[in-house]
């Protein structure tokens, strides 16, 4: 059944479709405040789930979709789905909240930004409330897609396009690996369905596809989130508007990979594979953006790179939380702590990272510009950015009070907990995971105080400005304070999130251990002098120093340019294989249609007279033939005159008229054959279509005098002859074989009780294969569209192109 | 050039809209004898095209002002509507159905949805035709 929940899922796409209707007849009020009312209402929605959901529970409504092929759409909300649906919706109205005072509505194509907005909403909530993988995987490309239109918002600009392409073009390359790695996974269990997948996940680890499968979902699952090396693709994704930025690439999209490692993690974490891949992957990103970040000078460029390394912090924490399952009770089970820290992060990061971007977005619209060079000292001018800019960045940074100081001091305490697992050989090399995560957590603490400090303190520069700097209007300011209200109430009391939403989405993630008992998460400032607060102050020591040298710092990026070697290696492949694709294209399209009728011909002849002959197919049963009718001997003979006319002749009205002859005759046959519904239709369409030849008569070239001087080709001659031997043979073989039952009898039958028609074709073609026809039709309005912008604008002037 | 074609043009007069009468018979009667809206389209065409032929463009365009763009495109939604229209009755997607009803004068008839389909069908025929062949037609 279609449920309120299946609704709510494709309500952004419903009201995607009214956007440009309100842009356009009422375009007197900001089309954002009739968008805001959808992820409003669906938030309000979705926290209705929040009973539902508390403990192991979860809803489930199946809507089926293609049943006959097992793709059923099953809208599935758990702990972990409704997490992810709640910051959709709930950063999705903020978001919308904020754009509407960044976009102008004068000078923005609304429309536009809108509906991809809310088309990114749709795919976002279907993505992550399925149970089927095929679904799953189509609401995955849709995110690629309209995250790809919202990049190239702005799309006169070169760096805009150019960051939408990389983007679409690594994201969607790891799409494909992750729907080889779904159709892998359902190869082996034999369901598309979650549920079902994971019930069958020890059948799967027997399996050899398990580890295929599990890399193929990996890199669809890496590429989505910004993992190293594919992070390269979210920097550039900055050029879109700064709203976009603070919702997909912080909030949302690039958490759809961690999402799927999250929902995967019950299925593939017995393996050593997936705990050092996850892990790994996930400190290196860590470590690695927040190393690149402390070089940039753009504001959102630090915060792209900021992104990047708190994803891979949470994916490395999902990592070491794999660990969790080799115990078979959640009593005496240090690590779900590292699940619940990533869960935890998770929100946190959403709160304080779109906060950021947004404050980022308000200095970028009042003061014209994002470089940390150019700006300082806004601190007076502009006290409510600094307010949230100060918290989100303590936040970020790992500062008591707020919410990121919580969930950074378990990530230690993660890292530190998981060196003392028994396997994998966690005890030995396992030493490097807090050496990292403490290393990386440095220059985040240094990146952190650049945004701040750089932005706020110090003197203002007011020449080097491209506008005058003041406080940005209040409807701008409300979504962050929002925000930061959050990241500060969640730091105070955190453990008002646990068994609403920590626990049941930890819940999902580990469902055998959430069988045995509760988590028990408890969460809270001061944990005694553990090692975990003296890393934390050793990295506000070490910080502190770092960020006051980094004058000098720069210095060393002078001697060391950044690091563009996995850019470098993405441009050279694009030129490659834009440059080798270009050399084949014109090597084998020549633009002469006698050229591609060559290669069609000859690949027909060698494939059917391969399978004919190689299958041992080709068998002729004079038995079956009906004697020849004189009337059928004289038609035959008929069209044979006219196609050797139509061959031969050197007039282009007897070439004309000999064709239209050919279709009367076969129209003839079609009578003679008891077929008059398809004898109409030839008549017919050989009128239209004769009329048609007279009417283009005017512009025939002069082909007729070209071809005197033609030559005899033996290729051509050899090709047109094996054609015509290839098709007689199928057909001589065809009707003497018959390996199945005749479909006509069930059609004859049916067609009256079924459809209650007694036109047999008609019947087929307008409702047992409707979808057919429907088709068919659609092809042919695209080629009536296709000639007439082809005339159209060939007379529109691209004549002399 | 103008020719003298007054034979061709009062005859055409009266063919094409018998031809027009005859492909709306074929088009209603298709569910049960040979028809539909694939024929009956064309039929229509057939009718245009002849009217074009007797007539200059300029002419049978004032007569009918028609788009034949929109006639294509409006028969896509009729096409796909009765198909979308199944999803309010819990059915799949193009499922049709019929019925016979009691009609004054006309006595009990059959309907069903998917006359709407083939009505589709018949103006994306139309439509297409049309539009290549006065597009081809007009360019010189």
């Amino acid at each position: 059944m279609f449920t309120i929940l299946h609704l709510a899922i494709i309500a952004p796409f419903l009201a995607a479709v009214l956007v440009p209707l309100l842009y356009k007849f009422i375009p007197r009020i900001h089309t954002g405040w009739f968008v805001l009312i959808i992820p409003i209402i669906l938030f309000s929605y979705f926290l209705s789930y929040l009973p539902d959901v508390s403990g192991t529970g979860s809803v489930m409504k199946t809507f089926e979709w293609i049943p006959s092929l097992g793709v059923n759409y099953i809208a599935y909300v758990d702990g972990l789905g409704l997490l992810f649906a709640l910051l959709i919706t709930g950063i999705g109205a903020l978001v919308v909240l904020y754009s509407i005072y960044y976009l102008d509505k004068h000078k923005e194509q609304l429309n536009n930004f809108y509906t991809y907005l809310l088309l990114f909403m749709g795919a976002m909530l279907g993505l992550t409330l399925s149970d089927n993988l095929i679904v799953l995987y189509t609401f995955w490309e849709i995110t690629s897609i309209s995250s790809f239109l919202l990049i190239s918002y702005w799309y006169t600009k070169e760096k805009s396009r150019y960051g939408a392409l990389k983007s679409l073009l690594i994201t969607v390359m790891g799409g494909f690996a992750l729907l080889v790695g779904f159709v892998l996974i359902a190869s082996v269990t034999g369901t598309y369905s979650i549920r079902g997948i994971l019930d069958a996940s020890d059948q799967l680890a027997d399996s050899p596809l398990f580890l295929p499968a599990m890399l193929l979902i990996l890199l669809g699952a890496f590429t989505k989130s910004a993992q190293f090396p594919f992070h390269i693709w979210l920097p550039d994704a900055m050029e879109a508007p700064t709203p976009v930025s603070a919702y997909l690439h912080s909030a949302t999209m690039v958490k759809a990979g961690i999402y799927l490692v999250a929902r995967m993690t019950p299925l593939f974490a017995v393996s050593a594979y997936w705990f050092w891949l996850v892990t790994g992957f996930g400190l290196l990103t860590l470590i690695w953006g927040s190393l690149s970040a402390i070089r940039q000078t753009d504001l959102k460029g630090i915060l792209a790179y900021s992104t990047v390394s708190q994803l891979g912090m949470i994916l490395s924490m999902l990592g070491a939380g794999a660990a969790a399952l080799h115990y078979d009770s959640v009593d005496n089970n240090a690590y779900t702590l590292a699940v619940a820290a990533a869960v935890f992060h998770l929100i946190n990061h959403a709160t304080y990272k779109g906060s950021l971007f947004m404050m980022v977005g308000i200095i970028d619209h009042e003061t014209g510009t994002r470089d940390i060079r150019r700006l300082g000292g806004l601190m007076t001018l502009m006290p409510i950015s600094f307010t949230i800019a100060v918290i989100g960045g303590f936040s970020m940074a790992g500062l008591p009070p707020f919410n990121g100081f919580l969930s950074k001091e378990m990530f230690f305490m993660s890292m530190v907990e998981i060196t003392h697992f028994p396997q994998y050989g966690a005890e030995s090399i396992g030493i490097l995971l807090p050496i990292v995560a403490w290393t990386a957590s440095v220059f985040t603490f240094v990146y952190c105080m650049m945004i701040v400090f750089r932005t706020f303190t110090g003197k203002i520069q007011k020449e080097k400005l491209p506008a005058k700097p003041h406080e940005a209007p209040f409807g701008m300011l409300l979504s962050p304070l929002i925000l930061v209200a959050l990241v500060v109430f969640i730091g105070f009391f955190p453990n008002t999130l646990v068994p609403a939403i920590i626990e049941p989405a930890m819940a999902s993630i580990m469902p055998e251990l959430a069988q045995t008992g509760s988590f028990g998460v408890d969460i809270y400032f001061w944990h005694g002098f553990t090692p975990e607060l003296f890393m934390t102050i050793g990295v506000v020591l070490l910080g502190t120093g770092i960020f006051l040298a980094l004058q000098k710092w720069n210095k060393m990026h002078a001697v060391f340019p950044e690091n563009r070697l996995f850019n470098q290696a993405y441009n050279r492949s694009l030129e490659g294989l834009d440059r080798s694709s270009h050399a084949l294209m014109s090597w084998h399209m020549t633009g002469l249609v006698r050229d591609y009728f060559i290669y069609i011909f000859s690949f027909t002849v060698v494939l059917l007279l391969f399978s004919l002959f190689g299958t041992g197919a080709f068998t002729i049963d004079v038995e079956n033939m009906v004697p020849v009718s004189p009337y059928e001997a004289i038609l035959s003979l008929v069209l044979v005159g006219s196609s050797l006319i139509l061959m031969f002749t050197r007039s282009r009205l007897k070439a004309v008229i000999s064709l239209g002859v050919l279709g009367y005759t076969v129209a003839l046959f079609f009578v003679l054959f008891r077929a008059p519904d398809l004898a109409l239709t030839q008549l017919t369409i050989e009128t239209v279509s004769v009329t048609l030849f007279l009417l283009c008569f005017y512009h025939f070239p002069q082909i007729f005098d070209a071809l005197k001087e033609t030559k005899f080709h033996t290729a051509n001659f050899v090709i047109s002859v094996a054609v015509g031997l290839t098709v007689t043979l199928i057909g001589l073989s065809a009707s003497g074989t018959r390996l199945f039952p005749a479909i006509s009898d069930y059609f004859l039958e049916n067609s009256y009780k079924e459809a209650g028609g007694n036109n047999v074709v008609n019947v087929i073609l307008v409702d047992f294969r409707g979808f057919d026809t429907l088709l068919e039709i659609l092809v042919l309005g695209i080629a009536s569209l296709g000639v007439y912008s082809l005339i159209k604008l060939r007379l529109a002037g691209g004549e002399n192109k | 050039m103008k020719y003298n074609d007054i034979i061709l043009q009062t005859v055409t007069k009266f063919i094409s809209f018998l031809i027009f009468l005859f492909a709306v018979y074929i088009f209603f009667n298709g569910h049960q004898e040979p028809g539909g809206g694939f024929i009956g389209g064309l039929m229509t065409s057939a009718a245009l095209v002849l009217l074009l032929l007797a007539f200059d463009m300029e002419t049978v365009r004032r007569a009918l002002p028609i788009d034949y763009k929109i006639m294509t495109a409006v028969g896509l939604v009729f096409a796909v509507g009765t198909g979308v229209g199944s999803f309010f009755f819990s059915a799949p997607f193009l499922s049709q159905t019929f019925g016979y009803f009691h009609f004054p004068v006309l006595g009990e008839l059959e309907l069903t949805t998917t006359l709407a389909f083939d009505l589709g069908v018949y103006l994306v025929v139309i439509g297409t035709a049309m539009t290549i062949i006065q597009t081809i037609g007009e360019d010189k």
